[in-house]
């Protein structure tokens, strides 16, 4: 499904893995990801893991809010 | 990152950014004497702005239409006809995805046919078919290959597995979409006026971020790639008019934790192996020369269509707008079924059944009242 | 004693005679009632509540309980939600031939074991066995009989501020049993929340007056369940989707397969309607449960007159929810 949840792979296999998403556990295609590792998150849609998600960006995109918050809550008090 | 999906959805982060998103929009309506316009075309998004409420809330400020995101919406009405009787062909076996069995063929649903005893199975994980066919070596299998980018990739998945395991009675029906020639469709036809696009999260994985590049070069109109939660969809809705002020077209990918410049490629090696284009009818539109993807000719055997042939009649003619409502030139509501003849239990078209259809979200999460 | 059920147990005669013995009368006693086709029961009030449930889950077996505990379970909480203390059960089998006695035993032996905890008898039964193929396994219904004990019940007296109160999470019982089918390929740490709460709502019954109505939120969810109230009673309800008390995986799985947790099955919560001046005592009475450790205020009526159901989203705007329509499939793209 398109909106895909970060899962985290705690099993690698040859072409799958077992992926973890707030406990609940299920086995994910790995054929278009095949650099990942355990402890990767991953993508998932329709039972094939599509994309690595990069924990760096992912901490900039939060940031970014973040900052985008701050200046909203300082204009406002302006 | 657990920590900061919960972000995405924090209501302490979320509901300045509306405020944010509705102070920009303010600058943009100043500006230029207008609301801002931008169209998601990914059915996901579609659902997710109505369900988290950020349509809701941005409604007096920011003009979000629906495009063509749900790939069962986008298919024409024969297409769908043909679909359902090619499950009514006897010792068969119909793998597909949930959203299509109650989309409404002229005479009737594929779960009607699997109450009727037709064997119709639903499946998560469309490579199961494989296995569905290897079980069944007496019964042709056939899966329904309704979807973008995001599922194409995985229709050759199974193409790859049942020709490495020799499975003879496995094939695809190939009803493909791709979104840039729709888009550069909607663009050149000029129906609806855009400031934008909100350009879907998933299919950025496949395509990257670099083959937007036309809707900046060709149209001069920008997009925003974007995630699904909420404070992703108001920083995106922020970013497309932070570009719309400053005059020029950009393309910017709000989503780089999952979607890269270039896109998968190792994705891209199976498309490349496996399909090539051709030319698809559009819900509303017609035929769209190119714009889906068929299996390459080496691999016929594999391609229901090439296998199997079905008759079906012009499809029966309803009040259905469905066509209008994926091209955004009506919002669900205009539509004089919406709510009355036509509803999640008895849907007269696939927008309204569709778990990304338009009239879907909109019956479901849009209405304040009766 | 044979192994596996057959049609000859469910003819009436010498094999029919046996299994009532041994598996039926051994687990739930009185072997007096099997002495009349119907039982006799001496009851302490004029009026008396009755109800009826018929379950037929698949598997049978699934983490968490069993179709044996459910049926006891799932009628013991219509009579306690309805303000009866429950007091006699009758229960009917349909036993799929071939289903294995072992198994049977299993079912009943849970029954024994809830009757006995919430204090029910049960007084009377019926078996029949039909051919492979049909019933799943076993399906049983079970009729309940209360009785109206309790100083105040459900008042039905609705008032604008009243709060709606949930016991615990929801969704737990919809997921373990979608899993446990094995249909999903995913595995989840949850088990159902199948429970009687005869006890702690009695607990809420004697200690406030001020229960406008309960419920339990069983298929349909927690969703379907409020709309009916709020159209049966002609009351605008609204609640808070930042409230709503949902296990992380269920949440996991929701978002995996495309499910709303507020449309799944709960077998042992239930939603109270009460007075707003008593919201607070009635949280408390139900956390002193294991139960009802999760209660919540998840929302109130807001107006009277018109009957919806308000979902406020964690943005502060609000949408209309309707029921359950239609099977939830897993989505696609």
């Amino acid at each position: 499904m398109c909106v895909g949840v970060p899962a985290k792979v705690v099993k690698k296999m040859e072409y799958s893995a077992v992926v973890d998403v707030m406990g609940s556990q299920t086995t994910v295609g790995t054929i278009f990801v095949p650099e990942v590792e355990i402890g990767n998150y991953v993508i998932v849609h329709a039972g094939q893991a599509m994309s690595i998600v990069d924990e760096t960006y992912a901490r900039q995109s939060v940031e970014e809010w973040r900052r985008l918050v701050d200046a909203r809550n300082a204009e406002t008090v302006e | 990152m657990l920590e900061m999906l919960k972000q995405s959805n924090n209501p302490e982060i979320c509901k300045p950014l509306v405020e944010a998103v509705i102070a920009k929009s303010k600058e943009f309506q100043k500006k230029f004497g207008r609301k801002p316009a931008f169209m998601e075309v990914c059915g996901s998004h579609t659902m997710s702005l109505a369900r988290t409420g950020v349509k809701q809330c941005l409604k007096e400020d920011v003009n979000l239409i629906s495009g063509p995101g749900c790939p069962v919406c986008v298919t024409d009405q024969r297409s769908i006809d043909a679909m359902v009787a090619l499950a009514e062909g006897e010792n068969r076996i119909i793998c597909t995805f949930g959203d299509m069995m109650r989309v409404p063929g002229s005479n009737k649903t594929l779960l009607d046919a699997k109450i009727a005893g037709k064997d119709i199975r639903v499946l998560y994980s469309p490579v199961d078919t494989v296995k569905v066919a290897e079980e069944n070596p007496d019964k042709e299998v056939i899966f329904l290959g309704v979807g973008f980018e995001t599922t194409i990739p995985i229709l050759t998945l199974m193409v790859g597995e049942a020709e490495k395991r020799g499975i003879k009675n496995f094939s695809i029906w190939m009803t493909t979409k791709l979104v840039e020639p729709v888009l550069r469709y909607l663009l050149d036809a000029g129906e609806v006026n855009l400031d934008g696009f909100l350009l879907p999260g998933h299919v950025s994985i496949v395509l990257g971020e670099n083959s937007y590049k036309y809707l900046e070069d060709e149209y001069n109109i920008s997009g925003v790639i974007t995630g699904f939660e909420t404070a992703e969809l108001l920083s995106g809705i922020y970013k497309l008019i932070d570009i719309a002020l400053t005059g020029r077209a950009a393309i910017e990918n709000n989503h780089p934790a999952v979607v890269s410049k270039t896109g998968n490629r190792v994705i891209h090696k199976w498309i490349d192996q496996y399909l090539t284009e051709c030319d698809e009818a559009w819900r509303g539109i017609g035929v769209i020369p190119k714009s889906g993807l068929d299996l390459k000719p080496e691999y016929d055997q594999f391609n229901a269509k090439k296998r199997f042939t079905v008759e079906i009649e012009e499809p029966r003619k309803t009040k259905c707008r469905c066509g209008e409502v994926i091209r955004g030139l009506i919002s669900p509501s205009e539509c004089q079924l919406f709510g009355k003849a036509c509803h999640p239990m008895n849907p007269i078209g696939p927008c309204m059944v569709s778990a990304e259809g338009s009239c879907a979200a909109f019956y479901q999460y849009m209405r304040e009242s009766y | 004693m044979e192994k596996y059920i057959s049609l000859a147990h469910g003819d009436g005669g010498e094999l029919s005679n046996r299994l009532i013995k041994d598996v039926f009368i051994e687990a739930f006693g009185d072997g007096n009632a099997a002495l009349f086709d119907a039982a006799s029961l001496t009851i302490s009030t004029h009026r008396i509540a009755v109800t009826t449930d018929s379950f037929v889950i698949k598997p049978v077996f699934f983490p968490g309980g069993s179709i044996g505990k459910l049926a006891i379970a799932g009628t013991v909480n219509d009579l306690i939600v309805s303000g009866a203390k429950p007091a006699f059960l009758t229960c009917g089998f349909v036993i799929e031939e071939g289903f294995p006695i072992s198994d049977l035993k299993r079912i009943v032996t849970d029954m024994a074991y809830e009757a006995k905890k919430t204090g029910v008898t049960i007084v009377a039964g019926d078996t029949k066995v039909v051919e492979r193929g049909s019933a799943d396994g076993v399906y049983i219904n079970t009729t309940g009989i209360g009785t109206y004990e309790y100083n105040s019940g459900c008042s039905l007296e609705f008032e604008e501020g009243d709060a709606i109160i949930v016991s615990g999470t929801i969704g737990d019982h919809g997921i373990a049993v979608l899993t446990a089918r094995g249909e999903l390929g995913i595995s989840v740490p949850i088990d159902s929340d199948c429970a009687s709460l005869d006890k702690m709502l009695a607990g809420v019954l004697t200690s406030t007056d001020g229960v406008r109505i309960m419920r339990d939120p069983t298929r349909g969810g927690l969703a379907t369940t409020l709309v009916e109230i709020a159209e049966d009673f002609q009351l605008t309800m609204k609640i808070n989707e930042l409230d709503l008390p949902v296990k992380e995986e269920v949440h996991g799985v929701c978002d995996l397969l495309g499910f709303d947790p507020m449309y799944l099955a709960n077998e042992g919560k239930a939603i109270i309607v009460v007075a707003n001046r008593d919201k607070d005592k009635v949280i408390d009475i139900l956390r002193e449960f294991p139960e009802g450790r999760d209660a919540v205020v998840i929302g109130s009526i807001i107006g009277k007159g018109k009957g919806q159901l308000l979902l406020e989203t964690p943005l502060g705007s609000k949408r209309l929810l309707t029921r359950l329509s239609g099977t939830m499939f897993p989505r696609i793209c």
